[in-house]
């Protein structure tokens, strides 16, 4: 059981590490300073979460890996995050929904994961509930903004949902291992999420006057490592300092 | 963008108890924006656990020009300061 459970933790650490680090892009470019505190702000949440599930897969895993480790010396394939959060950043309204859709599949995630069996997870997602909650509120606002806001905006944010909405179906999918840890009740189960997921995003399309698509092509691939190309380059760049001077702290 | 946006003043309560102290301003589309904005610009280090925002446009200014017929009546009311008072030791922080 501790050889999945890691790997689920590995998939969940993933998806928080690449979001947290794809919103750390926008620091110093953010179209006003509120936003270029707001998006990192976000980003050290994710990351901080990143940090907690990289050290207790470490922990499990017991051949000596820490956070760095797993941050710092894995490849793209190596790496188990979902295709949604590697997403390039596009404009402020992709950057904005691609949230939304992150947030409001984890905050009923982490709401269930405070009933696991797992002491240590319980902790995590303590902490991590309250962030996501905000992160949902962040979002929706400007996502209802944009969507009801001038012709150009609209634009953007109807745009966005034609990109980003393809790749939210895996979120609901466990691969193998993670389906084994929550048949243990030590993850919740991610099909479980959908109800609630959509709830809090038809209410917030509906409020932004955005058509909810019917019909899209789903995409997956990431939990078993075949990502696009964007997540290469972002790791190229996160894992540069780390690769170039092993073992650099502060 | 900062220019289409309308001007808050921020207010940030340290503690219970104390009041709203104001600490700068920000530039934010609506109250609920300006509110979020107030967060993330004025309360990363445990500042506070309450904001006011108020619209910059709501707050009435003294004039400048005024100051001296506002502010100096007062330069040699020095008795109006309590320092003229012992406080008994038994008082302590007041």
């Amino acid at each position: 059981m501790s050889e999945v459970f890691v790997t689920a933790l590995l998939e969940l650490a993933d998806d928080h590490l690449v979001l947290g680090h794809r919103l750390s892009e926008w620091c110093g470019h953010a179209p006003m300073l509120e936003e270029d505190l707001a998006l990192p702000n976000m980003a050290l949440d994710l990351i901080g979460a990143a940090r907690g599930l990289y050290a207790y897969a470490g922990s499990i895993e017991g051949n000596g890996r820490g956070e760095d480790d797993l941050a710092y010396l894995r490849g793209e394939r190596e790496y188990l995050n979902c295709l949604l959060v590697e997403r390039e950043n596009g404009d402020f309204a992709q950057t904005m929904l691609r949230q939304l859709y992150f947030a409001g599949f984890m905050e009923p995630y982490w709401q269930a994961a405070m009933a696991s069996r797992d002491e240590t997870l319980r902790g995590i997602a303590a902490k991590a509930v309250k962030e996501v909650a905000y992160h949902i509120r962040h979002a929706a606002e400007w996502v209802v903004r944009l969507g009801d806001g001038t012709e150009e905006s609209a634009r953007h944010m109807a745009e966005a949902v034609e990109e980003l909405h393809r790749f939210t179906d895996e979120l609901f999918l466990s691969s193998p291992a993670a389906a084994a840890a929550e048949a243990a009740g030590l993850l919740p189960a991610r099909a479980e999420m959908r109800g609630a997921w959509e709830a809090t995003l038809r209410a917030v399309f509906a409020e932004a006057r955005l058509d909810w698509p019917d019909a899209v092509w789903p995409q997956k691939g990431g939990r078993e490592g075949a990502h696009g190309e964007g997540l290469g380059h972002l790791l190229a760049e996160m894992q540069s300092l780390h690769r170039a001077h092993p073992g650099a702290v502060w | 963008m900062a220019e289409a946006t309308a001007l808050w003043e921020v207010f940030i309560r340290p503690r219970n108890g104390l009041s709203h102290r104001h600490v700068g301003s920000l530039h934010a589309a609506d109250e609920v924006m300006a509110l979020q904005a107030a967060r993330d610009v004025y309360t990363r280090r445990g500042e506070g656990n309450s904001i006011w925002v108020v619209p910059s446009s709501a707050i009435t200014a003294s004039d400048p020009d005024h100051a001296d017929e506002m502010f100096e009546p007062t330069a040699d009311k020095i008795y109006r300061h309590p320092t003229f008072y012992e406080i008994p030791d038994e008082v302590g922080h007041m």
